[in-house]
């Protein structure tokens, strides 16, 4: 019996080891019926993107809290065009200043959550965005 | 067809979304299985299987590595359970194999069970497929090893790598239980910990329980984190697999399997078209019928056989149309 | 307490819930069924003397200064001198890291809390592929000695004590600060101040580690020997509850999972030789001040009693000072709040409160917009006179152990010391605290609790005010600091100026030096030392050790 099941990728990218938003959502999403892949710390935006293809998700979430968004969002969103991936969309969680959230959207993340999100506007958000 | 072209140039998109058809939506997948089913049988197929925190994941990263320098090109399927609650899984081998991912020769694809249950070999063996397809020389399937469903999923491999370490206290009688004789290849991980010695003794008075065959399960040490150990199980497999191939095993075993595969297949469509052809409704007036004795049950089971064949016969038509 | 007398309470406690409250809650039922602390643990409506019936004040307080301390490790406590206020700080360049700290000590502030980049914790220099972006985000980045003489320029290190919050380099950072020690000719037996150096709650809950735990035990051995001889007035390594709550913990979590780590580090240094009594009295912790005063200041003092007690029962410290659980608070970042900044100024009043009047020994308060941005000055600056306002108005540090006696708080401390106990009991029968984080048995409970939590307050069944409860629309604020993004290239300008003046003879042979004393089993800080001197940089010296000692690698249960 198949049935079908939005994957997502939680990645870490940089340095920071604050993991604990990542490990709660990544919970959250799993008790929303998603699988979802963690892949630990300190990931560069190579890893996560060849994790994404191989692992053929739908939403890869990205999560920092060491303040380098600025650039390594723009750096991951960069290899997924390169690589010319149109069918995974992009969300990213953390302390993420207000003033940066419209150039990253501008640079192709859908959505920022900041603290004190609750974890079930992230999973309302994948299941709109994502049909299956 | 675009998709399978590039899958046999080794395109890893195209074998992801290949694999998540596979997931999906098998019928469809079917399509694109059938066609590359003759590029396949090529790679050789490991099973890696033991107790949850033996350190599966890091003994796959650490021979992959070993296989990469010799060139050899690598395919992994980690497998997780599914949660039976909400349907979710976390998915976290990868953790543990960080490194590799930054390989383009090694393609890493992390399964939840989700409601398989006996289909999760069909999954696996058809992922299995696309990674050999692709040009994996060296697949790697790394299940749980503590129920049957996973000795199952393991039985697809050539080989069977089971692992395990000191100080699990009563795992080990799992493994005794249910899986200890799927293993070919046996490892001791965390070998600098205390009752190692003895954890091997256990394993080989088990083994001695075991009706005599010409290969003798070996038990080999290994401390994954630092490698230690890593080359001599990389080379015992390599022994077993030309042992299997000189002693006409190999052959032997694939046979089994495919034998297996196709009495599996066999079974889920016709499970598959029963659901699709004989509707609820209809089977609850069988079913009253045979209560109030109007008919018997024998009577019932041919009739709707000869439904099942016309129908099946009429939707392989409309197919083709 | 006399048997008699208990009997007498709980007599007239029975008819008082028979009578007078049973009419009460017939008329006014409770705001809810039950009711719990920050933690969880479910707190009864009274507590009486009931519920210290077997309770001995000596043998459970005791006098401060005394064994087991649970009234505190000083006799006067602050009578004598108030807590030392110490903000962390720490961001951009040296330069701009230096002006920051000449401005907290212009303000009062009494000693100096260094921020290090990620890079700089993790081992890698500023050119590095992976620093991209990290550099100076979090904290000052540090290559070489270079940066760090600027970063104490004019600072006289005899006058402040100054805490690095360093781990898997801590000797590299530590050789730098004596050698800048060194030239501004100040003698060791000078230095007051703390490295965190506390590896094990790395793996647990931070993530800056490099090396394996074996390897990483040694290095903390060797500083334990090193400075025990050298600098006897330094604090070798500040043990970490606090990013252990802040990962999600609970409070009784904090206190097992820090003391686990803690008798780690004691076994580790007596198997490699040292007496207990020469390296213990140097040992610290840094714990977190969360919400729920009354619980958070019996969290200290248990955890001072739990303390007490393996050090004396377990290892046989005979010194008090190596009994003497000494420690530095910071308020809970976590539970500040995006929404409403302004109110997480009362939110870190109260945790300052609870630390205290848990009876800290130097603390740091959170500025209101950390879950925005790095704090600003303006912030920072309300936040240490938060501590200046406790100390000096609050009148809370006018006596010893204010709480001490209240059935409430004693009750509480007696839970924590026994649940922490269990936790410790059991780890030590999964084989100690690195078996039990190899195994991910540690990052499971704590991601459990946290779990937990998120739940609760996305239930309402906690409410955090202006998150889940009254909300306002609000408009985003300004003058948060940002990092000059300008800072990475610098860095790395500066790197490689220094790269071609300094003499590259002298580092090749101090590295070649390091490499050889990793390898046998010396203590590595002389050499690391050597290597400071040569301006030799923080990731040529942990690539050094890095090829000699491999590379952790993260064992997360999910």
């Amino acid at each position: 019996m198949e049935e079908k099941k939005i994957r997502v990728l939680i990645a870490k990218p940089g340095l920071d080891g604050h993991d604990r938003g990542a490990k709660v959502v990544a919970r959250a999403l799993r008790d929303a019926g998603m699988e979802v892949i963690y892949t630990g710390l300190r990931q560069t935006p190579k890893q996560i993107v060849e994790t994404a293809i191989q692992e053929d998700v739908d939403v890869i979430g990205l999560s920092i809290l060491s303040g380098a968004h600025t650039h390594l969002f723009p750096e991951i969103l960069k290899l997924l065009k390169e690589n010319q991936i149109e069918d995974m969309i992009v969300i990213g969680g953390g302390v993420i200043p207000e003033e940066d959230i419209p150039e990253l959207k501008k640079a192709g993340i859908v959505e920022i959550f900041t603290p004190g999100t609750d974890t079930r506007d992230i999973i309302n958000l994948i299941k709109e965005k994502i049909k299956k | 067809m675009e998709i399978l072209k590039e899958l046999l140039k080794g395109n890893r998109r195209a074998a992801a979304k290949l694999i998540s058809l596979v997931e999906d939506d098998f019928t469809q997948a079917e399509i694109f299985l059938k066609q590359i089913y003759p590029y396949t049988g090529q790679a050789i197929v490991i099973g890696i299987t033991g107790p949850p925190g033996v350190g599966k994941s890091t003994i796959t990263d650490r021979l992959t590595k070993n296989l990469r320098k010799q060139g050899t090109k690598v395919g992994i399927i980690a497998i997780d359970p599914t949660s039976p609650f909400t349907g979710g899984a976390l998915l976290g081998d990868r953790i543990r194999m960080q490194d590799l991912s930054a390989d383009p020769e090694v393609f890493i694809r992390s399964m939840g069970t989700r409601g398989f249950l006996g289909g999760l070999s069909k999954a696996t063996q058809a992922t299995i497929k696309i990674l050999d397809a692709m040009g994996k020389e060296v697949i790697f399937v790394e299940t749980v090893g503590v129920g049957q469903a996973e000795v199952d999923i393991v039985r697809v491999a050539d080989m069977v790598l089971l692992i395990t370490m000191p100080g699990m206290g009563d795992d080990i009688q799992i493994i005794k239980a249910g899986i200890m004789e799927i293993g070919d290849v046996f490892v001791v991980n965390k070998a600098d910990r205390d009752g190692c010695e003895r954890l091997i003794t256990e394993i080989e008075m088990m083994l001695a329980l075991k009706p005599e065959t010409k290969w003798k399960p070996p038990v080999l040490k290994t401390i994954a984190t630092s490698g230690t150990g890593i080359k001599d199980v990389e080379e015992t497999i390599f022994h077993y697999i030309s042992y299997l191939k000189d002693s006409g095993g190999l052959e032997r075993k694939r046979k089994e399997s495919t034998r297996k595969e196709i009495i599996d297949l066999l079974r889920e469509k016709w499970g598959i078209l029963f659901n699709q052809y004989i509707k609820k409704d209809f089977l609850e007036e069988v079913i009253t019928r045979v209560i109030q004795r109007k008919e018997d049950p024998y009577t019932v089971v041919n009739r709707l056989s000869d439904i099942l064949i016309k129908s099946y016969k009429q939707g392989e038509k409309d197919y083709d149309q | 307490m006399e048997k008699e007398e208990i009997k007498n309470i709980k007599q007239t406690k029975e008819q008082w819930e028979n009578t007078i409250l049973k009419k009460t809650l017939e008329k006014f039922p409770e705001r809810k069924e039950k009711f719990f602390t920050g933690s969880g643990k479910e707190v009864a409506r009274l507590y009486t003397p009931i519920d210290l019936e077997d309770f001995e004040y000596e043998k459970n307080l005791g006098f401060p200064g005394n064994y087991p301390f649970t009234r505190g490790v000083q006799p006067t406590m602050y009578r004598g001198r108030f807590w030392t206020m110490r903000q962390y700080a720490g961001f951009g360049t040296a330069e701009e890291s230096n002006r920051r700290y000449r401005y907290l000590l212009s303000q009062g502030q009494t000693g100096l809390s260094i921020a290090f980049d990620l890079p700089t914790q993790i081992g890698y220099d500023s050119d590095h592929p992976m620093s991209m972006g990290e550099v100076g985000k979090v904290g000052v980045a540090i290559d070489s000695l270079e940066d760090m003489e600027i970063l104490f320029k004019d600072i006289p290190l005899d006058k402040v004590s100054t805490s690095m919050t360093i781990n898997a380099p801590a000797a590299i950072l530590l050789a730098m600060y004596m050698v800048v020690a060194e030239k501004q000719n100040v003698s060791p037996d000078k230095l007051k101040g703390t490295i965190q150096n506390d590896i094990l709650k790395e793996y647990i809950a931070r993530g800056t580690y490099i090396f394996p735990p074996a390897p990483s035990m040694r290095l903390i051995t060797d500083i334990f020997k090193f400075c025990s001889q050298e600098i006897p007035l330094w604090n070798t390594i500040s043990i970490s509850g606090y990013h252990i709550r802040e990962a999600g913990s609970t409070a009784i979590q904090e206190v097992a999972f820090t003391l686990a780590d803690g008798i780690a580090y004691v076994q580790a240094a007596r198997d490699a030789g040292l007496d207990i009594d020469e390296f213990a009295p140097r040992l610290s912790f840094f714990f977190n001040a969360h919400n729920d005063l009354l619980e958070e200041v019996a969290k200290f003092r248990a955890a001072r009693r739990l303390w007490a007690k393996i050090m004396k029962e377990r290892f046989g410290a005979k010194n008090p000072k190596s009994q003497m659980l000494r420690f530095h608070t910071q308020t809970a970042g976590c539970t500040l709040t995006a929404q409403q900044p302004d109110n997480n100024i009362i939110r870190v009043t109260l945790q300052a409160l609870a630390a205290v009047l848990g009876g800290t020994q130097s603390l740091h308060t959170n500025s209101r917009d950390e879950a925005l941005a790095l704090p600003n000055e303006d912030s920072v600056r309300i936040a240490l006179r938060t501590q200046q306002i406790l100390a000096y108005e609050s009148g809370v540090a006018e006596t010893v152990d204010p709480l001490a006696g209240s059935y409430y708080v004693e009750t509480l401390t007696n839970e924590i010391e026994e649940k922490a106990l269990e936790y410790i009991d059991k780890i030590d029968k999964l084989g100690g605290v690195i078996t039990a984080i190899e195994k991910g048995f540690i990052q499971q409970e704590i991601q459990n609790s946290a779990y937990q939590y998120q739940k609760e307050i996305e239930e309402n069944k906690r409410i955090v005010v202006g998150v889940n409860k009254f909300q306002i629309n609000e408009k985003y604020p300004e003058g948060l600091l940002r990092v000059n993004p300008e800072v990475g290239r610098r860095q790395i300008e500066k790197l490689h100026a220094l790269k071609k003046t300094r003499d590259n003879q002298k580092v090749q042979d101090s590295l070649t030096d390091l490499e050889k004393a990793a390898k046998s089993d010396a203590n590595l800080m002389p050499y690391i030392l050597n290597c400071v001197r040569a301006y030799v940089t923080l990731g040529e010296i942990c690539d050094v050790l890095k090829k000699e000692f491999g590379e952790y690698k993260e064992s997360v249960k999910l």
